[in-house]
């Protein structure tokens, strides 16, 4: 079973932290995605460029309406994601609470959905 | 050899036991599972331009030992090790079969299935290393059949060979004492192989590789080693009865259609008379299990010519018989059908009842999608209404959300 983890931050606290700290948090989770393609659980993953440079684009009536910055406005917002297959939620909870991310701002576990089904 | 098909037939066919001559030689079963891999892909490059080798099995052997011996030389050069392995020889390639081999080989094969179906194997971890190691099938191949990148499946693949050296397995039938367990959990990777396949609809999934087919395959091989065995018969006729609904299960768009609704001309009446000859006759010799009991349910389906000449009193009677064979939530889930056909919507819902307490099924959203049927049936279109949308929420499958969105958009009055 598929999960995405969407890692959530806050950008203004980023910025706030001390190097060492960024550090910390980049190699924890370098470490956690070697482990991760280690135990054949690693599906992929990316980083996001800052909120700021977001456009949200939105079409009324036929009409697109493009505007600076990210969808939803909220303090924290997602600055990346990584997808695992593994066997359970619960497993993929566990990993998400030892992204590094976590620690400060926070994760979420989403089920991807299968193409695949089952006539009932 | 006119066709590919026919050589990567063949290569299939051999890859089991060209896998068991050379472990059988050297041991090594991780080194040796990837010599065979790339002899095989040798194979494929070279014979369709030079041509078939007059015993192609023991080609493969010659270059998958080759292939093993220098890898395992390269080692020894680095760290002084597996010196008693690189002294053995590859010898003469072999070049004719002896009398037995074909026993040999069906035994071989059921062996490499032990082994890939290690007990210290996670199921995935089982069923992709059954798939390469005893199918033939590629990393590529087996990662494009789960949806992963193939590094994710070569590392899974790696690591799972890892593990069974790890835990000291070697290339040997179990003992007397596990066999039956460790073949119920072969059949159950059988199984699951099946299932991964048959589950696979259109779409992004249409180059995917038939897992049903190499299900199918690999099971018979068993058989044809067992074909005493009433358990394996049983699977193998499950797995014919219901590959034999596959074309009616989807439209052309990628949409399931419920039993029920299937056009049944358009069932394979050849997998039906097979699967339904089997299970028969292992019904006869019994001992009595689940797969037989399943494959006898999908028989009884199998035969009605319509939904309504199905006999839901027999597949009620099955039900019960395995419910007490091997009880689970889902075989309660599948019986309360049976239980609302032959006795009402509201008996249904009772047995449905049951389950709501389980752990493993109370946020299940078939528990949720039955109770939704049910409800309609008994005459209480809001009630179904709500378990249609709650089922569709907790769907963890695209096509299976959009049946059920589409079951509460009528019930609404939207569809």
């Amino acid at each position: 079973m598929k999960y995405m983890l969407l890692i959530y931050q806050n950008p203004a606290t980023w910025r706030d932290l001390p190097e060492p700290d960024r550090q910390a948090i980049m190699s924890d989770a370098g470490a956690l995605m070697a482990e991760l393609t280690a135990t054949g659980e690693w599906v992929g993953g990316e980083a996001l460029a800052d909120p700021s440079t977001a456009r949200s684009v939105r079409v009324r009536d036929g009409v697109p309406a493009v505007t600076d910055g990210p969808f939803a406005e909220a303090k924290e917002q997602m600055v990346g994601y990584c997808i695992v297959d593994c066997e359970t939620q619960e497993r993929a909870v566990e990993i998400a609470a030892r992204w590094p991310d976590a620690r400060l701002w926070g994760m979420e576990v989403r089920p991807l959905l299968s193409p695949d089904g089952v006539e009932m | 050899m006119t066709t590919g098909d026919d050589l990567e037939g063949l290569l299939r066919d051999l890859a089991p036991q060209v896998l068991a001559a050379v472990v059988r030689r050297y041991g090594h079963f991780d080194l040796a599972e990837d010599a065979v891999q790339e002899a095989l892909i040798a194979a494929a490059e070279q014979w369709p331009d030079r041509g078939l080798p007059g015993h192609p099995k023991g080609w493969l052997i010659t270059v998958a030992s080759r292939r093993l011996t220098d890898q395992l030389r390269s080692e020894e050069s680095r760290r002084r090790r597996e010196e008693t392995a690189v002294a053995a020889d590859p010898g003469p390639p072999a070049t004719a079969a002896p009398a037995d081999e074909q026993a040999t080989d069906r035994d071989d094969t059921l062996t490499l299935l032990f082994l890939c179906c290690h007990r210290e194997l996670s199921p995935p971890s089982q069923l992709a290393l059954t798939l390469r190691a005893v199918g033939g099938l590629s990393t590529a191949e087996i990662a494009r059949a789960f949806l992963v990148p193939e590094a994710t499946m070569a590392q899974r693949i790696s690591r799972a060979k890892q593990r069974i050296a790890a835990a000291g397995a070697t290339f040997a039938p179990p003992p007397a004492g596990e066999w039956a367990g460790r073949l119920a959990v072969v059949l159950h990777v059988l199984y699951l192989m099946f299932n991964e396949g048959y589950a696979a609809t259109s779409g992004p999934g249409a180059s995917r590789p038939e897992l049903t087919a190499e299900a199918i395959r690999l099971t018979r091989a068993v058989h044809r080693s067992l074909p005493e065995d009433a358990e394996v018969t049983g699977l193998l006729a499950l797995m014919l009865l219901t590959e034999a609904r596959h074309p009616a299960r989807t439209t052309a768009d990628g949409s399931l259609v419920p039993l029920a609704e299937q056009d049944r001309s358009r069932w394979r009446r050849d997998l039906i008379e097979e699967g339904t000859g089997l299970v028969t006759g292992a019904l006869t010799t019994g001992p009595l299990g689940p797969y037989q009991l399943q494959a006898a349910i999908a028989a009884v389906h199998a035969e009605a010519q319509d939904p309504g000449g199905t006999d839901w009193p027999q597949i009620l009677a099955l039900y019960d018989l395995l419910e007490r064979v091997a009880p689970s939530p889902v075989v309660t889930l599948n019986r309360a059908v049976a239980v609302a056909m032959v006795n009402g919507p509201q008996a249904g819902l009772d047995v449905l009842a049951t389950l709501e307490g389980d752990d493993r099924m109370a946020g299940h959203h078939r528990l949720a999608g039955l109770r939704a049927h049910f409800r309609e049936l008994a005459g209480q279109p809001e009630a179904a209404l709500a378990d249609y949308r709650l089922a569709a929420e907790r769907a963890t499958s695209l096509p299976e959300r959009r049946y059920l969105e589409s079951r509460a958009a009528r019930l609404a009055g939207l569809g």
